[in-house]
């Protein structure tokens, strides 16, 4: 099973098993990783699943479409590397990918 | 103080849809919401998304399952209390006593909540600075347009609360309009109006880039913003509006003595009653074994509720499940023949 690991804002990381095809998002929500908040539960409309992701691996992610950047316009402190976790699907490839969670969701 | 039936909290469609249930089964009741609109999450993240499974609606936008819903419960002549914010909870013997923020209060023997995640609050600077100035120079909504009038004002967002302000305040105040992307997102004629504007000179444009410092903490003079690369730049301004879009804040209700999970309200799934006797809970804000997020879910989850809330409000008579094809007494309280 793809490893995603989940960095905290002050540099804690967790690394656990996420099944193929959940979203990055889910994989935190189900085994509790702090500082993922996902209050809408994935239909992309709040910005409380916003993680940084890691520079090695932003290209090997699909690319975010429209509503998603939209949507990061309302994250706390978005960068260039801002995606909403819930829009992240894990695969095989993405096996070891790791993402930043940022100091607050809210 | 105002006596009803049941207190619905929050104006979702699941809240909607229970003035129905419960005014089928004779009961009034009242719904208040923080927002000044009725529709909750549909009407405010997503109006003009579709919808494909509300059953037997194929398809329909976060608005029109509003505006149906509010047609849906015409006949019970419920009223909505927009603007307003339950604050407080408790109990007076058999019954609840609800407060606003407003200092509106109302009394019944039964609550509902259906607050989805909680209420909608503007997402604020999180700047210690902007919060000091909140409401002086920093603000995240414009009630009254006049005291805007010849400042210079940096505009912060990119979606169509920022652009229209920016076109409409423009008229009378320099506006600097402040973004971390390249782009904007609103209506085509806005967007050409403020390409107009910004060749005029009458708005300013800096992008992408985002605020670094409030440079007066007692009166407002400047703010720094730093650009993507890395370039700083001074911006002369005395007021700030910021339209980073709304965030969800459970809020007040985790102050209720309600048994909570995470950020939802645990209910027993048989009536979706809280742990405090005539509270409910339902929609979004519920949880249970196998609880699903879903319109629907919050529709069957009222229907079930309001049969608890009559035994409540009715002590002494006997619930009747009725259906509304053959019930006159349904019927009767829809209006129809």
């Amino acid at each position: 099973m793809p490893k995603i690991t989940y960095k905290d804002y002050q540099g804690t990381s967790k690394t656990i098993e996420v099944e193929s095809g959940l979203s990055v998002m889910e994989g935190a929500i189900q085994k509790e990783i702090p500082g993922i908040d996902a209050d809408c539960g994935g239909s992309m409309a709040c910005a409380t699943c916003h993680v940084y992701v890691n520079d090695k691996w932003i290209d090997k992610i699909p690319k975010a479409e429209e509503a998603e950047i939209d949507m990061i316009d309302m994250a706390f402190e978005p960068k260039k590397n801002s995606r909403l976790s819930c829009q992240i699907i894990v695969n095989e490839e993405l096996d070891g990918l790791e993402v930043m969670t940022p100091a607050k969701q809210t | 103080m105002k006596k009803t039936d049941v207190i619905i909290i929050g104006a979702g469609p699941v809240g909607l849809f229970a003035v129905h249930q419960l005014g089928i089964k004779g009961l009034k009741a009242v719904v208040i919401d923080n927002l000044n609109k009725a529709g909750g999450q549909c009407i405010e993240l997503y109006p003009d998304k579709p919808i494909y499974d509300i059953p037997a609606v194929p398809e329909c936008t976060g608005e029109q399952l509003t505006s149906r819903l509010l047609e849906q419960i015409k006949p019970f002549k419920t009223e909505i209390f927009l603007n307003e914010r339950v604050d407080e909870v408790y109990q007076e013997k058999e019954n609840w006593v609800v407060k606003t923020n407003n200092k509106k209060e109302f009394i019944a023997p039964n609550i509902m909540i259906a607050g989805g995640v909680g209420s909608f609050e503007p997402r604020k600077i999180s700047l210690k600075e902007a919060e000091k100035l909140e409401g002086k120079s920093v603000f995240y909504s414009v009630k009254n347009k006049e005291n805007f009038k010849n400042k210079k004002i940096a505009i912060f967002g990119g979606g169509d609360s920022a652009l229209d302000w920016a076109l409409e305040l423009s008229k009378f105040s320099k506006i600097t309009l402040i973004h971390r992307r390249n782009e904007f997102r609103g209506a085509q004629h806005t967007l050409s109006e403020l390409k107009k504007l910004k060749k005029e000179g009458k708005v300013l444009i800096k992008t992408p880039c985002q605020i670094e410092s409030l440079d007066n903490t007692k009166e407002l003079k400047s703010i720094t913003i730093k650009f993507d690369d890395g370039k700083i730049e001074k911006i002369q301004t005395d007021v700030i509006l910021g339209f980073f879009g709304l965030i969800m804040k459970l809020g007040p209700i985790a102050k209720w003595g309600l048994n909570m999970y995470k950020k939802t309200i645990e209910v027993n799934p048989e009536n979706f009653e809280t742990n405090k006797k005539g509270i409910f809970a339902a929609g979004d804000i519920c949880s249970y074994p196998g609880k699903l997020r879903l319109i629907l879910s919050g529709f069957h989850e009222v229907a079930l509720a309001s049969v608890e809330c009559f035994k409540r409000a009715r002590p002494n008579e006997k619930y009747r499940f009725e259906f509304t094809t053959s019930s006159k007494t349904i019927k009767d309280r829809l209006g129809k023949k």
